[in-house]
């Protein structure tokens, strides 16, 4: 049976990946290009790239970024941050990406979303839904980095987004993010439940048990982490080995193997 | 269309010499070819024909015999037809069709993205020294489906059974993606460039 995935998730800024709370404060976590061959050693089943800064000079800086990782990295790489076109797709791609996130654009023009699906294939297109409480007390999408209100509802836009055509969720929930309290399950679950695509959970891991809880009590096909590996000392592996002890299916091959030329 | 970057770059890795290409001339001097892909199947099938490359695959590959490896979407172009987004005709080198996952009856999420294990059938020479049960990387929401058995060389279980890879005298094909599936992916194309074609003897 498939696996559930492990996938770190780096943010990038000017070429630096970041990390912050709640989408602010960022602070330098290093080169992406090191730290995606880090997680590749680790055995990271997957890899996510979410450009912060969306602008013109910024997408050619990210564009050089993920070369570089695909060049040296032979795992699967998400890329995300700015992306408006078919042609933005089309140039990810061929720099060594794997799949795209969209996320402002989506909302601003859900047709893209189909648009690229059909060009593209539905495998290729994670729709990223960013969300968090708004003055009323109720969940919200936000885009922008968190910036925009939309007045979506995170799971009916979620649906919208699968009738749509996006073959994948990236679902962050902004006030858990970089706070390591923990997924917010009760979402997660209502998305991954009420879908027929992959969820992949991400914001607030603080924990192994969070990654556990994702999975069994929020219904994620797949995980993803950020600040735990940049601020603590867990890693790849021992989330690894902590799931697979736990009894979840996880990778378990011998992952540190060279191939001989 | 697709990620060819990656796959070139992989194969680089093994001190292969690598051309993205669509020029008949080279295609023709090349040793090994591949056909990846990441994407629409109609999209994958008029970018061949927009580059006039039907015909001239078919005699690289049916009538010259030399080796080639489809990734995903090559593997499924591979087929007589699919139907992604509507019906339409494939290079037919192999026979087989393209469907949807129909997973209805299972609590399983399309598309099949993931690392996933293979059944090794029979002892083709791409997966020369992989373990029995070895994880590569999936993503897909189509899968390849074959009249003759025979021609598959490993199966993955997803909710259903279903066709990883497939050998055909020259032609190999995986629905996972070696460049994607780090060292055990690897040696899968390192293998490939140990095959021999008919013509090299």
């Amino acid at each position: 049976m498939v696996k559930t995935r492990i996938i770190p998730c780096l943010l990038l800024k000017n070429g630096r990946c970041v990390k912050g709370v709640n989408f602010t404060n960022h602070r330098d976590v290093g080169h992406p290009v090191t730290n995606a061959k880090i997680y590749e050693a680790q055995g990271a089943d997957e890899l996510i790239f979410l450009d912060i800064i969306a602008n013109s000079k910024e997408s050619l800086v990210l564009l050089d970024i993920v070369r570089q990782t695909a060049d040296q990295c032979f795992m699967p790489l998400t890329v995300g941050g700015g992306i408006k076109t078919l042609n933005d797709i089309f140039q990810l791609l061929r720099a060594g990406a794997d799949k795209v996130s969209i996320n402002t654009a989506a909302v601003q023009n859900p047709e893209f979303i189909t648009q690229a699906t059909k060009k593209f294939g539905s495998q290729c297109i994670v729709v990223s839904i960013d969300y968090k409480k708004n003055q009323n007390g109720n969940l919200e999408v936000f885009i922008q980095s968190g910036n925009r209100a939309t007045g979506l509802k995170p799971v009916d836009w979620a649906k919208k987004v699968q009738t749509l055509g996006a073959g994948e969720i990236l679902l962050t929930n902004i006030d858990r993010e970089g706070t390591r309290t923990g997924y917010d399950l009760e979402t997660l679950r209502a998305v991954s439940e009420q879908l027929n695509i992959p969820v992949i959970a991400n914001g607030g891991v603080g924990s192994m048990a969070d990654l556990k809880r994702g999975i069994l009590d929020g219904h994620a096909q797949a995980v993803s982490l950020a600040s735990i590996l940049h601020f603590t000392n867990q890693s790849v592996i021992k989330a690894r080995d902590y799931l697979a002890t736990s009894g979840l299916e996880v990778r378990v091959d011998d992952l540190n193997i060279q191939v001989s030329k | 269309m697709g990620n060819l970057r990656s796959v070139a770059k992989a194969f680089e890795l093994l001190d292969t010499k690598v051309l993205i290409t669509y020029n008949q001339k080279e295609i023709s001097e090349a040793s090994h070819l591949v056909l990846p892909g990441v994407g629409a199947f109609a999209d994958g099938m008029a970018n061949l024909k927009k580059y006039g490359l039907i015909d001239f695959l078919a005699d690289q590959v049916l009538v010259k015999k030399k080796p080639i490896l489809g990734i995903c979407l090559g593997l499924q172009l591979m087929a007589k037809q699919s139907e992604e987004f509507g019906i339409h005709q494939g290079l037919g080198w192999l026979d087989a069709q393209v469907k949807a996952f129909d997973l209805k009856n299972y609590d399983l999420k399309v598309p099949h993205v993931g690392w996933n294990n293979i059944e090794l059938v029979g002892h083709c020479p791409i997966f020369l020294g992989i373990k029995q049960n070895s994880a590569f990387y999936f993503v897909h929401s189509y899968h390849f489906v074959p009249n003759n058995l025979e021609i598959v060389s490993a199966k993955c279980n997803y909710g259903i059974d279903f066709v990883a890879a497939v050998w055909q005298k020259n032609i190999f094909a995986t629905q996972f993606h070696p460049e994607k599936s780090q060292f055990l992916g690897l040696k899968i194309l390192k293998n490939f460039l140990g095959v021999k074609g008919e013509k090299n003897g």
